[in-house]
């Protein structure tokens, strides 16, 4: 979480997939099309490489929202690691919700490497989202706080 | 000797938070616990055994011990030490109170541990005897008295009050700022407090782990004959290596110290420990204990011979029965004592 | 029930005496009637001393994982909640079938004595059970209560009276299976606002002592090294700093098990703080089944577990982030 001049600046983060999702965001850079800086990518290289764990350490370690993302279903470098990761997020996400934590906070979207705009407009979209939720309070750590607000 | 009425107990707890922290058994969501007295508290003095002990009160489950920073190359050392502020503990009872003893020979020797000094220093106890023990109860196997526990202040209940009799002077100290919501006990009432006395102790004799003893354990010469028993393979096989049995124990004082890396610095904390645990004193070279049978057998033989080897026979339990309840598997310290043979007449 | 008893410790003698096995695993008698130990029984005269009754409430089925692995057969008394956990553990190749005889023995629910004593009997040295009839002699007096009250927690979701995996059964006392909802609670968790759900898991978790007892009793859990374990993880286990690494166990607990928990209940039935986490895994069980298709964990030994799989069908994780409920 960031604070700017009193405004929440949400801190958003995107785990993109090597083949697809990472390539569509350099296109959309390439692109100069614009998308929120407070999303900070993490490549990896499938989205099923995504441990349940990545996204809860996001969240401990500040993140306000944790997005990933994949080649389309079918589309899968590996054939089928997005399968799985599919079936994956399904449920660990319907369980952060079970547990009370907001089930805005997650999403998966598939992303091909032909989709700068894509790109850009899925992560405008999440960033207002985000950002109309408010900073974080539920799956945090509060250790890993900024002992100052806005640090 | 003093009395309140039990119906003005809360004006009491009221009283004594007002000036600092209260610690005193709660029932937060089903479990009964020590918590820190505040609005809506539901307090519980039926519950002999909280679940977890109130050894927490002054050793707690995680405490942050110091904390880096860097700042360029230099690394910053921020001591997080802060001289604990007075505090009351409510409703300990005599097993629990003996406890503090066996944990202060270990935190108050030298290098005395300074974060447990400074709660033991500032932390005034008020025990309160054990009316009705339960079946899981042997403090008297080692000497203890649940209707007698000593600490700064003893309370009893009998009849419609609650009894209150200071002992040391931190316990003045603290019956002073509350003594004007008690009534002095007269000769009548005193007499009743001895006869609930006597009443615990021949309650106390109908219990079913009257006749266990620790004959047999706490000394040097049998060391090596315990430690080198059969009995230890068979009692701990179905044993799961959980720490549900050290982390209730009021005596088990074992603890790990741990790295967090908050991104902005390094908090180094400390945690309770469990000998049952698999990385349990993990070294280089691994584990010391690399079988569950082994780290078992320490756990008892920790309780039962090392320790009072080293302090004088003293026992490093006090048969508060948190264990024998709690274990998943129902293998408990009193079944380790019987199978060697630690009952009367047998 | 003492019929059972002896017709068990008959086939056990029987066995052991042909050589078909050479060790019993089962339940041994504590002070009271209901601390019981599993135990393995290695002659003759050791087999005395089983017992069966309604306090033999633990799954051996993980006790398994390193008795098959040891020289000849074992004898396994195994009750029907208790062979799921078997056959799972078989589909996962922890346990070595070969390696074990199945006795399956009638369960007609057991009796939790930490109910018992929240009913408000202290001192419980001994229960009788009676038919429908839960008779505790306390050090204060007798006590009596209706079994359906004192009845275990997993009992009364309960899956059914069938042995999934058996190579005999010793039914005296055949019980039908009562209908039960199990995923009841969860929906009443799931029909709450996230604020309720928050606070009552928050409330809940935040008992937890991190003692692993739950995660050392459940059969699903039979990693040799588990992720908690490691100390360079990072989420090493034993420490509780505040609420978020409880929340970081129980959910990655949950989630390692899913698809593969057979919901025995061994995890609510240990915990010291009586943290119903049950409930967590019952989530991804009804998920599993609203999602994927009906599947019960243990059930066979050969399907694929659902997180294990996938159709090109899939529902997208997008049903959850667009579904109706305020956040």
């Amino acid at each position: 979480m960031q604070v700017e001049n009193g405004q929440f600046k949400p801190t958003i983060v995107a785990f993109c997939c090597n083949w697809c999702s990472y390539a569509g965001a350099d296109l959309a850079g390439t692109g100069r099309m614009q998308y929120p800086a407070e999303v900070k990518i993490i490549r990896v290289p499938c989205s099923c490489r995504v441990n349940p764990m990545f996204i809860l350490r996001a969240f401990q370690r500040g993140a306000d929202g944790v997005i990933l993302c994949g080649c389309h279903p079918g589309d899968c470098h590996y054939t089928t690691g997005n399968y799985y990761a599919r079936r994956r997020m399904t449920m660990l996400f319907d369980f952060l919700d079970y547990l009370g934590i907001e089930k805005e906070r997650t999403r998966v979207e598939w992303v091909s490497a032909a989709e700068g705009a894509r790109f850009a407009s899925v992560m405008n979209d999440f960033v207002k989202k985000v950002t109309e939720l408010g900073p974080n309070k539920r799956i945090t750590d509060l250790r890993c706080k900024p002992e100052k607000e806005g640090e | 000797m003093l009395k309140i009425n039990k119906s003005n107990l809360e004006k009491l707890f009221n009283a004594i938070s007002e000036k600092q922290n209260l610690y005193i058994p709660c029932n937060v969501n089903g479990k009964t616990n020590y918590a820190v007295y505040g609005e809506g508290a539901q307090v519980d003095l039926e519950t002999l055994k909280t679940v977890k002990s109130a050894k927490e009160v002054f050793f707690p489950q995680c405490e942050d011990i110091v904390s880096f920073k860097r700042n360029g190359k230099a690394v910053e050392v921020i001591d997080v030490r802060k001289e604990s502020e007075d505090f009351t503990v409510f409703g300990v009872r005599a097993c629990d109170l003996k406890s503090f003893e066996i944990l202060d020979t270990v935190f108050l020797s030298e290098p005395v541990d300074t974060y447990y000094q400074t709660k033991r220093e500032h932390g005034t106890v008020v025990t309160l005897a054990c009316n009705y023990p339960e079946e899981s109860c042997f403090c008297h196997t080692f000497g203890i008295n649940a209707s007698e526990p000593k600490g700064d202040v003893t309370c009893w209940f009998a009849g419609d009050f609650l009894y209150w009799q200071a002992n040391t002077e931190k316990g003045l100290n603290l019956t002073k700022t509350v003594e004007s919501l008690f009534e002095k006990a007269t000769a009548k009432d005193e007499k009743e407090v001895e006869t609930e006395k006597k009443e615990i102790e021949k309650r106390t004799e109908k219990l079913p782990l009257y006749d266990l003893t620790t004959e047999g354990w706490g000394k040097d010469s049998v060391l090596l004959e315990k430690f080198n028993s059969p009995l230890w393979q068979s009692l701990s096989e179905a044993c799961l290596g959980c720490g549900a049995c050290t982390f209730v124990c009021p005596t088990c004082q074992c603890y790990d110290i741990k790295d967090f890396d908050k991104g902005h610095g390094i908090q180094r904390y400390r945690c309770w420990d469990s000998c049952m645990y698999n990385d349990f004193t993990m070294m280089a070279h691994g584990t010391p204990r690399p079988t569950q049978m082994q780290r078992f057998r320490q756990r008892f033989m920790h309780k039962l011979v090392y320790y009072p080897k080293n302090n004088e026979g003293t026992f490093g339990c006090v048969g508060c029965g948190r264990c024998v309840e709690k274990c998943p598997i129902h293998m408990n310290i009193t079944k380790v004592m019987k199978a060697f043979g630690g009952k009367k007449n047998d | 029930m003492q019929k059972v008893v002896d017709i068990m410790k008959k086939r056990a003698l029987q066995l052991l005496e042909q050589g078909t096995v050479n060790r019993v695993l089962g339940w041994k008698n504590g002070d009271f009637t209901y601390d019981q130990t599993p135990a393995v029984f290695n002659s003759k005269e050791e087999v005395n001393e089983l017992v069966y009754n309604d306090f033999s409430a633990a799954n051996l089925s993980k006790y398994l994982i390193a008795e098959t692995k040891k020289e000849g057969k074992i004898l396994a008394f195994l009750k029907p909640c208790d062979t799921y956990s078997f056959n799972q553990l078989i589909k996962e190749h922890r346990i070595n079938r070969e390696n074990v005889y199945v006795i399956g023995v009638e369960c007609q629910g057991k009796v939790d004595v930490e109910k018992v004593r929240a009913l408000g009997a202290k001192g419980v040295t001994g229960v009788e059970v009676d038919g429908e009839t839960v008779t505790a002699h306390t050090l204060y007096g007798d006590k009596t209560f209706t079994k359906e009250s004192v009845l275990m927690e997993k009992c009364l979701a309960c899956k059914g009276k069938t042995h999934m995996a058996y190579d005999e059964l010793i039914i005296v006392n055949p019980v039908e299976d009562k209908k039960n909802d199990r995923f009841k609670q969860v929906e009443e968790l799931e029909n709450m606002t996230p604020d309720e759900r928050f606070a009552f898991w928050q409330g809940q978790l935040s008992k937890c002592i991190r003692c692993n007892a739950c995660r050392n009793v459940c059969p699903a859990c039979s990693c040799l090294k588990c992720v908690f374990d490691n100390p360079n993880s990072g989420v090493a286990s034993k420490a509780v700093p505040d609420t978020f690494e409880e929340q970081l166990f129980h959910v990655i607990r949950a989630f390692h098990v899913a698809g593969r928990c057979t919901d025995c209940g061994e995890c609510s039935r240990v915990c010291p703080q009586n943290i119903p986490l049950h409930l967590l895994n019952r989530k991804f069980i009804k998920d599993i089944n609203k999602f994927y298709g009906e599947y019960q964990a243990g059930a066979d030994t050969e399907t694929r577990a659902p997180l294990t799989n996938f159709t090109k069908e899939d529902v997208e994780p997008s049903v959850i982030s667009d579904k109706g409920g305020k956040a």
